[in-house]
């Protein structure tokens, strides 16, 4: 799909717009709709989008495997954090008003907080998904390979 | 025959989910192929998010994003919350739901599920076939 | 008069899309009208002035859901096989239907504001939103501050999702015993 021009350059156009999207979605989540979960899929389409076009390798290029795992666990290690920074400032678990001097700000701090970590995992567990799924074919391809290979070793070592 | 009119005028959120979540319910139970009943899974649970965002409508009401002025009336945000975290959940039993579903492929070599009947009562087992951690 | 012309197309719409789902017997078209019939439905939720769910409901259902499911085909055979008419599960679907409808009489109208559902808790989040917390969006303030733990725990419902996806189908084998393709194999993952 790369070959196509009209393809090619309405994706590099949209890509960088949809990342910009994803990002106020999800620090606008307060003050209108929006939040973790709809800017983390909305981040995750964008790469999405870019590995649909230009082909899987490359979109595991930009998103490298190790980097995937990382991310997925790292949102959900946020938001336990910030419930496990409350304790250890003396409130119960998840109770934000300590987080700041003033609770109001507290409660925007915590809010914040979990709601990147949400985002972070959500984003990182579609794209997960989606090469998962997607590189499932040339997966199955590449171990029929490894097989025959291994056969004609047996063949080989059996003459 | 008035009381139906009024049902259907001032009930009609309960009769369309209903009839969706009968759909979505047939589509499940009565094909075979194993897509279609992910789809008709898919339908019965959007059904069910419209009934509960259906029942925190209040009429006159506005999106509950609070505008600062006194005396609006907003619609009920805990239904809001609750399908939010619904749809998620429904999202994450998809995808998992498919990846059975492409190892059920390629194990059997089809996803109708009367033909895996026959296939296991034939003697195949689903042992791994390609692909697997062995 | 305009709300209840675009309620009733809306409504039509969805029932539509839903019952040609059922009915067809090509998978790749099947996919494409449940995208549509996610897409209406978010339409539908705005209409209800549910706007955070709408927006949820089509980036997660036109969007995830479709991309997994095409995803899905283009590794399992696309025609359905043809089957016979099922009667048992049309009369069990029926009768169910049947059921729910007798239930309606006990619901309360649709936007009535003295539904129970209206006067427990839902005030008391909406006037702590704006005095104890100081965020407009009473949904992200119930979704992240009063009710924390829950969406703590939907945060691990899609991390074990991904885990279990990863180990169905994403191919980690054994190190060191095949020969160079494992090399390889690391990097096409």
């Amino acid at each position: 799909m790369q070959d196509d021009p009209v393809m090619r350059v309405i994706a590099k156009v949209l890509i960088p717009m949809v990342m910009l999207f994803a990002l106020y979605v999800q620090f606008h989540g307060d003050y209108g709709p929006g939040g973790g979960f709809q800017a983390g899929v909305i981040f995750a389409a964008a790469f999405i989008l870019n590995a649909t076009i230009f082909g899987l390798n490359r979109g595991r290029h930009v998103w490298p495997a190790r980097l995937n795992l990382l991310a997925i666990g790292f949102g959900v290690l946020l938001y336990g954090g910030t419930g496990v920074a409350s304790m250890f400032l003396g409130e119960n678990f998840l109770n934000y008003n300590v987080l700041a001097d003033d609770p109001i700000a507290g409660q925007h701090l915590g809010i914040l907080l979990v709601e990147l970590g949400v985002g972070i995992t959500v984003a990182a567990v579609m794209v997960a998904l989606f090469f998962t799924f997607a590189g499932r074919l040339s997966h199955l391809r590449l171990m029929d390979k490894t097989e025959a290979h291994e056969k004609t070793k047996q063949g080989a070592s059996d003459e | 025959m008035n009381d139906v009119m009024q049902s259907l005028l001032g009930q009609w959120n309960y009769y369309l989910v209903i009839t969706l979540m009968m759909i979505g319910f047939y589509a499940v139970i009565a094909r075979g192929n194993m897509v279609k009943k992910m789809v008709g899974l898919n339908i019965f649970q959007t059904s069910v998010f419209m009934l509960y965002i259906s029942m925190g409508k209040i009429s006159e009401g506005t999106a509950p994003i609070l505008t600062g002025e006194a005396d609006t009336v907003y619609s009920n945000p805990l239904p809001h919350v609750l399908i939010l975290t619904a749809i998620v959940v429904g999202v994450a039993t998809t995808a998992v739901g498919y990846a059975l579903i492409i190892r059920i492929q390629e194990s059997f070599g089809t996803i109708e599920d009367d033909d895996i009947i026959v296939l296991m009562e034939d003697g195949a087992d689903a042992s791994p076939s390609k692909g697997e951690v062995a | 008069m305009s709300g209840f012309i675009v309620n009733a197309v809306l409504i039509v719409f969805l029932a539509l899309i839903a019952f040609l789902a059922l009915r067809l017997h090509r998978l790749f078209a099947m996919v494409m009208l449940s995208g549509a019939f996610s897409l209406v439905a978010a339409t539908l939720f705005v209409v209800l002035d549910a706007v955070d769910v709408a927006f949820t409901e089509a980036a997660v259902g036109a969007g995830v859901s479709t991309v997994l499911a095409l995803a899905t085909l283009s590794l399992v055979p696309v025609q359905e096989k043809p089957h016979k008419i099922a009667v048992i599960p049309a009369l069990i679907a029926v009768q169910t239907g049947v059921l729910l409808i007798m239930a309606i009489g006990d619901m309360p109208r649709f936007g009535a504001a003295d539904a129970p559902i209206h006067t427990y808790l839902a005030p008391d989040f909406i006037a702590g939103s704006e005095n104890d917390i100081g965020v407009p969006n009473v949904v992200t303030s119930v979704l992240a501050s009063y009710r924390g733990y829950d969406t703590l725990g939907e945060t691990v419902v899609i991390f074990t999702a991904a885990i279990a996806v990863m180990l169905i189908i994403g191919g980690w084998t054994r190190p060191n015993n095949k020969p160079d393709t494992a090399q390889e194999d690391d990097h096409a993952r």
